[in-house]
């Protein structure tokens, strides 16, 4: 086993022991700090629960996410088709993108008129500026000689498109995408906590919502526990997604001889 | 008629710089061409306009009807740099320019190998850019302007980049295809002994504003071999050829 696996193991494993080790020796009570071995209980205990949630959550966070590619690679696109659109556009993505989700959420809650739907736009929103401004990025950083070749052979903007421009853009869009995956799991937290309720079913946020009012502190931290594996998942498998589609070409995904 | 007669152009870019100013060249049939010339005096300019790829500020570049009765003429373009997509295999990247004109799969593919053949890259067809060595991605960026079959092939500065001893095998094997082929050829670049070893006829230019000042033959017959690159012959040529470059040099 490599050192990037038994290194980051070996230390999350210390902290867990010094947590627990701290909250016994100092006496601390569960509801205002439990230990890693109660939350792990309490995790188990409440697995009925807290699993359903955390198939809300998750479904939300990967509409979203699903949502943001569709949108945020067609605008790309499109944008890199006009120029015109682009510069008619791309300023709103940037406001949409700087003004602060807990501050629109309300507003899309009363507007959507529908719980799951004003979450699933949150998340949304948030999810889908990494992947529309990294997408057009990689669109533009064609290389100008091969953009020349495909003009000396009359390939029309479709075909320079699909043959050149995507395939440049793909590793730019995949950095976009990882990103994006972490950030619409955060947006559809956020959302829900603003919601202050998890629409049809309730999910992890209101979970941690629900036993934050009742002082189940464990519970609280097992839902947190689960929203970061979540999290730590999602890059992953995105990172093997990566991976996978550029190891025979892209530097990034090249492992450097020994 | 000349194969493409190049007529007084000049091509000032948008932000004002002149890097063609009334540049007169015919480039005949079959012929091996050089262009000779400083950095900057306009050469790649010259390159681009001739391939289409720009139009020029003022005067024409006529294509000979009578070689390319249908309008836009077929031609291949070799960059300084190799160019080749690091997402496709040496087989698909010297397929481009088929798939591009809608050549069929399996035709393409045999047309691409068959290219790849020529340049001497045969059993690399499904080897990635990434693993090929400079000179071997300089061989497949030359199989791929052949593999349409074009009149003329134009190179800028192709083996620039290479060290001496690839750029000398590249040079014979780029010598022998034209043999072959009689496929015409203007070849850019800055080194005399390059032009000398290569060419039928070397086009020297001077700088600001880019245009032709001088042409010269080298006579001396082919095929030529590394047995050439050590003649007196080629020693003479050389020296001739540097003369006129200085020149061109002090006029600018
Ligand atoms: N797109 C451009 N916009 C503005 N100026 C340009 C552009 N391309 C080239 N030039 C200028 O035109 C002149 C000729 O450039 P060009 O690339 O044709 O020279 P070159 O002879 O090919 O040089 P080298 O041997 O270094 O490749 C240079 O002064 C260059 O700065
Ligand atoms: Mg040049």
């Amino acid at each position: 086993m490599s050192a990037r696996i038994v290194a980051p193991a070996v230390m999350g494993l210390l902290m867990l022991v010094l947590w627990e080790g701290v909250v016994r020796l100092a006496d601390i009570p569960p509801y205002v700090l439990p230990g890693p071995l109660v939350v792990a209980r309490t995790l188990i205990a409440d697995w009925g629960m807290l699993a359903p949630a955390l198939v809300v959550t998750l479904t939300i966070t990967l509409e979203a996410l699903a949502a943001a590619v569709v949108v945020g690679g067609m605008l790309a696109i499109l944008f890199s088709l006009s120029r015109w659109l682009e510069l008619s556009l791309f300023p709103y993505a940037i406001i949409l993108q700087v003004t602060p989700i807990v501050a629109i959420a309300p507003l899309i809650i009363t507007w959507a008129n529908n719980v799951d739907l004003s979450l699933l736009i949150c998340a949304w929103l948030v999810a889908f500026f990494p992947i529309l401004s990294n997408t057009i990025l990689g669109l533009r950083s064609v290389d100008h000689n091969l953009l020349a070749l495909f003009e000396l052979y009359g390939a029309g903007r479709w075909k320079t498109l699909i043959h050149l421009r995507l395939p440049a853009a793909l590793p730019y869009f995949l950095g976009g995408l990882r990103i994006s995956g972490g950030l619409a799991l955060i947006g559809a937290v956020v959302a829900e906590f603003v919601a202050g309720t998890g629409g049809s079913a309730s999910g992890l946020a209101y979970r941690i919502l629900e036993a934050g009012y009742q002082l189940r502190i464990p519970r609280m931290f097992a839902a947190l526990v689960l929203i970061s594996a979540a999290g730590i998942a999602i890059y992953l498998l995105l990172s093997l997604l990566s991976y996978l589609l550029l190891r025979r070409w892209h530097e990034s995904a090249i492992e450097a001889e020994s | 008629m000349p194969l493409v007669a190049v007529r007084g152009v000049s091509r000032i870019f948008a932000n004002g710089v002149q890097a063609l100013g009334g540049a007169t060249l015919d480039i005949e049939a079959g012929e091996f061409l050089s262009v000779l010339g400083p950095s900057g005096c306009g050469k790649s300019t010259l390159l681009r306009l001739i391939a289409g790829l720009a139009s020029p500020t003022a005067g024409t570049i006529e294509w000979s009807k009578g070689e390319w009765p249908g309008g836009k003429p077929d031609l291949g373009f070799v960059f300084q740099e190799p160019t080749l997509m690091p997402w496709a295999t040496a087989l698909a990247n010297v397929a481009l320019p088929l798939k591009l004109h809608g050549v069929a799969r399996s035709e393409r593919e045999a047309r691409a190998a068959e290219a790849l053949d020529h340049v001497g890259l045969k059993g690399f067809e499904r080897t990635w850019p990434r693993e090929l060595s400079g000179g071997m991605k300089m061989r497949v960026s030359i199989a791929r302007a052949l593999v349409t079959g074009p009149k003329l092939l134009l190179m800028d500065e192709p083996f620039a980049a290479l060290d001496e001893i690839t750029r000398h095998r590249l040079n014979a094997d780029l010598l022998a295809l034209w043999e072959r082929s009689r496929i015409t050829v203007v070849f850019v670049t800055h080194s005399v002994f390059e032009s000398v070893f290569l060419s039928q006829r070397i086009a020297v230019m001077a700088a600001r504003p880019g245009r032709i000042v001088s042409e010269l033959k080298i006579a001396a017959p082919y095929p030529r071999t590394e047995a050439f690159r050590t003649s007196a012959d080629y020693a003479a040529h050389c020296r001739l050829v540097s003369t006129h470059l200085s020149e061109a040099m002090a006029a600018a």
